[in-house]
């Protein structure tokens, strides 16, 4: 059996897409692409496919991962364009590795997002993002299944900026420019309970009445195994890539031999 | 006239909803095309919610019908949900498309597909969203032509005030005929205004235009006639009929949503039309002639739509799927090629009949074997005969007992409640069968773990059927009737526990059958329903009888009637009925003398293996039915390893 891991994104309009939806589509592209994948045991056998923490309903993202397992070799690049075209545009399978390790649920352990305010002057998000930097902790509260949840927001938090606008990586291009637009860069944590981006916008505030005229524009830039001392998130597909740099093996070779896909 | 994109204004107010993703479009294997390079824009929509509109074969097939052709442009919408509607009007976003946002006004046509009447009162909420005047009279040329199709048109009456045309049957060549009659008086510039486009279409014969026939009434509330009030214009207008649906092999390309919806399978339609006859069915009335799809039409729809989709199901949809002349074959040739898929085949709408074992069998091979679902539709064998479901309790129970023999753990009943000449006595019949069929199941089976659930829903008369005539048992009398069914249920100490029961009150039943046989009077209360916040009718959560009942008695005494006029009244020969003007094939005598049979528990062949009993509608449309069997087989795909 052969396991293959993929980085997916989720942008423009599908950013609306839930994580439920996203499987289904998901699992409809592995038929029509005729991808050779292993099932589960069972009464009704599932492919198995293994989603690691899905960036919520309504943010884009660049880096959403997930391991499918498969009954015969293929190569992941060809594998990746094949899924790809089968995909909605906006739904894109931008990276596949063979899995040669172990974990990788274990190595998305923060992320990294960009939080774009349009309406929101770059003077007001700086002094408030100061406010949330410079307390201990920030109450703020989210309504759950259970009712309302009080929870901090600022401890999860590793780093929380606001940048000039030239420093951002989505396009500015499709935005009005005489309209002010704040552009914030949260580094989170993945801790228990979750504190997502919408959380540390409550928190703002909370502590500093930052309230942008429109819903925030948010989006995860990456996420993968957190470095403490330079603050950075590393690439979680870094250990398997290396892995198969060092031995080249055999299933990408038989792959090769045996193509096409 | 522009049609910009809406969707940043939109995109603005989706985080604030519920299931964002049904508002955004992207569908696999939905089209896009550039409004300038198409002369012809059609804007489609079912009247609910995306998740019930969506699956919907009958827009699924126009809209693909329509986009093949060059020039023409089709795109989707459907009803939003409350919260979203709250969001536009308040920040004046205007209803729109999914393919493209489109504003649903720059549209030139805005068709309505209608499987039920209690999609009215979105209809207008959609037009008002639209900024598209409510009623006809007040439209511009800025406004798209508003049509309806789908089986509720076959009565458009209730709704003349709202729609401009109405086309009843098959859709599949009339959109393109009204296409090229709607080109050509574009390319010639619009001549003689809307008025003039509306007379074009009536002309034809097969396209309804409300305004130009006036209704005139007797002083005790009837109808005395039904006029043209323009010259040119045909006295009736008549349904379309597709005839070689082999010709017509669509959905060829099913969409394919993100979002969860009801149907989520490759649906291919194994026949049109039904001549079983059963009495209260709309559909297999005004569906008529049977015209067969060809096994290996169905087989190259299933593989091409498979592919093209992913779908892990596969629905062999039709009025009554067994009836497929080769239905053995096609089941097992579905069953033979894709064993190892892991596809599940499903086969809804089957009679009461022991071969029907041997067909669920075939198609769950390898699957679970979970449920089985059967309509006798009446408790009592006399009921059945009424309805001409000529099914004996004696076939239900062989055929119940040979499923629960064969593994299957739970046998799903449909009746209904409230059909014509029907007393107590009839309905607590159901309870007696469901505890044989228990009884029946633990013998053959030697297992107590077996399950019957009985559901059972009001009866509602329909316009085109023999029932046409019947009076409707009123909300209350049909709750009572289905509290004591189950009272008797439940008192059944032996075998109630393993018999489930379902029931629907009578009240939705009763306000669809004042939509279904109502007249243009009606349009007076579906108005003031939307305007007092009525929307999303066939859902239980949004449904309000008490206002309901409260804009009919207000609209309605203007002019002498009531709902119990429109419902419960029973309507004699004479009577000129709304929609006799729509000709949907069938002889209104013969429809009498059914009505007449039915009443002396008198039953009626299928004329697929009897003489034709006249009902009229193969001379009338110059058809005939068209049924195989072709001989032929499903091949394999590829040759096994």
């Amino acid at each position: 059996m052969q396991r293959i891991r993929l980085r997916y994104t989720k942008r423009g309009r599908l950013r609306f897409t839930s994580h439920r939806d996203f499987q289904r589509a998901f699992e409809r592209a592995l038929r029509r692409a005729e991808v050779p994948m292993a099932y589960s045991a069972g009464f009704t056998p599932h492919p198995k496919v293994s989603y690691a923490n899905a960036a919520p309903t309504g943010t884009g993202s660049e880096a959403e991962y997930l391991e499918i397992a498969l009954t015969e070799t293929r190569d992941p690049d060809r594998l990746r364009e094949l899924l790809d075209g089968s995909l909605p545009t906006g739904l894109d399978i931008v990276e596949a590795v063979e899995a040669r390790t172990s974990g990788l649920a274990d190595r998305l352990e923060a992320s990294v997002w960009e939080l774009r305010l349009d309406g929101v002057e770059p003077a007001d998000a700086e002094r408030a993002v100061a406010a949330f930097n410079a307390a201990g902790t920030v109450e703020v509260q989210r309504r759950t299944k259970n009712g309302v949840r009080t929870f901090d927001a600022r401890s999860a938090v590793a780093s929380l900026e606001s940048l000039e606008s030239a420093e951002t990586q989505s396009s500015q291009a499709d935005r009005p420019i005489d309209r002010p637009c704040a552009i914030l860069r949260l580094v989170v944590r993945h801790v228990t309970p979750a504190v997502r981006p919408d959380d540390v916008l409550s928190g703002l505030r909370a502590v500093a009445d930052l309230a942008p005229p429109v819903p925030a524009a948010v989006t995860r830039l990456a996420q993968g195994l957190f470095d403490e001392e330079t603050g950075t998130v590393t690439d979680p597909l870094a250990p398997d890539r290396e892995a198969a740099a060092t031995a080249p093996t055999t299933a990408a070779a038989t792959a090769a031999a045996k193509a096409p896909v | 006239m522009p049609a910009e994109s809406v969707f940043p204004q939109l995109e603005a107010l989706l985080p604030h909803v519920q299931k964002p993703i049904q508002y955004v479009g992207g569908e696999l294997n939905s089209t896009v095309k550039a409004w300038d390079e198409c002369d012809v824009h059609w804007a489609l929509m079912y009247p609910d919610a995306y998740e019930v509109g969506l699956p919907n074969q009958g827009v699924m097939i126009l809209y693909e019908v329509l986009n093949e052709q060059a020039g023409v442009l089709a795109e989707r919408t459907y009803s939003v949900w409350p919260d979203l509607e709250a969001l536009m009007r308040e920040h004046g976003v205007p209803q729109f498309t999914v393919d493209s946002h489109r504003p649903v006004k720059a549209f030139d046509v805005f068709g309505l597909s209608f499987s039920t009447e209690l999609g009215y009162t979105n209809m207008l909420t959609a037009l008002d969203l639209a900024g598209i005047p409510l009623e006809s009279k007040d439209r511009t040329l800025d406004d798209p032509i508003v049509l309806a199709g789908g089986h509720a048109a076959f009565n458009p009456e209730p709704i003349a005030d709202f729609i401009d045309c109405a086309v009843i049957g098959d859709g599949e060549q009339a959109v393109l005929e009204i296409t090229e009659i709607i080109r050509a008086w574009k390319a010639e510039g619009r001549p003689g205004g809307r008025e003039e486009l509306l007379f074009r279409l009536a002309k034809t014969g097969g396209v309804y235009v409300p305004g130009f026939y006036d209704v005139e009434y007797l002083p005790d509330g009837r109808i005395g006639r039904v006029v043209p009030n323009k010259s040119g214009v045909p006295w009736r207008v008549s349904k379309h009929t597709v005839m070689d649906l082999d010709e017509w092999p669509y959905p060829k390309q099913p969409l394919v949503p993100l979002a969860e919806t009801v149907h989520e399978r490759m649906s291919v339609e194994i026949f049109r039309g039904c001549t079983r006859g059963c009495r209260f069915c709309q559909a297999g009335m005004i569906t008529r002639p049977v015209r067969e799809r060809s096994i290996t039409g169905i087989g190259e729809m299933v593989d091409k739509g498979l592919k093209a989709t992913g779908f892990e199901e596969v629905g062999l949809l039709s009025l009554s799927s067994a009836d497929h002349s080769e239905i053995g074959d096609v089941a097992k040739g579905l069953a033979d090629r894709y064993e190892d898929d892991k596809i599940g085949l499903s086969l809804p709408s089957t009679r009461v009949d022991a071969f029907n074992i041997d067909l669920a069998n075939e198609l769950t091979r390898n699957g679970r074997r979970s449920g089985l679902t059967f309509a006798p539709e009446g408790g009592s064998e006399r009921i059945r005969k009424v309805i001409n479901k000529m099914v004996s309790e004696d076939d239900l129970i062989r055929t119940v007992a040979t499923a629960y023999g064969n593994g299957w753990r739970q046998v799903k009943l449909y009746f209904m409640c409230g059909l014509p000449t029907e007393t107590d006595e009839d309905v607590l019949q159901i309870a007696d069968m469901a505890t044989r069929v228990i009884q029946k199941g633990r013998e053959v089976s030697g297992s107590n773990d077996i399950r019957c659930t009985v559901s059972i829903g009001g009866f509602v008369p329909k316009p085109h059927t023999p029932f046409q005539w019947a009076p409707q048992l009123s909300a209350e009398e049909t709750d009572v009737r289905l509290e004591k069914l189950r009272d008797k249920i439940r008192g059944d100490k032996k075998y109630g526990r393993s018999i489930g029961f379902r029931y629907h009150d009578g009240k939705p039943g009763i306000i669809e059958g004042l939509l279904s046989r109502g007249d243009r009077r009606i349009g007076g209360v579906i108005r003031a329903v939307y305007e007092d916040g009525g929307r999303f009718d066939g859902w239980r959560e949004h449904f309000s009888y008490d206002r309901w009942m409260n804009c009919a008695e207000k609209a309605l005494a203007p002019h002498g009637v009531d709902l119990d006029w429109y419902t419960t009244r029973e309507r004699t020969y004479e009577e000129v009925l709304p929609w006799d003007h729509l000709d949907s094939g069938l002889d209104k005598d013969w429809l009498w003398e059914d009505w007449q049979d039915a009443l002396d528990e008198t039953e009626v062949e299928d004329c697929r293996w009897t003489p034709c009993f006249d009902c009229g509608v193969c001379p009338a449309m110059d058809t005939s039915i068209q049924i195989g069997p072709t001989g032929k087989k499903l091949l394999p795909l590829t040759v096994k390893k």
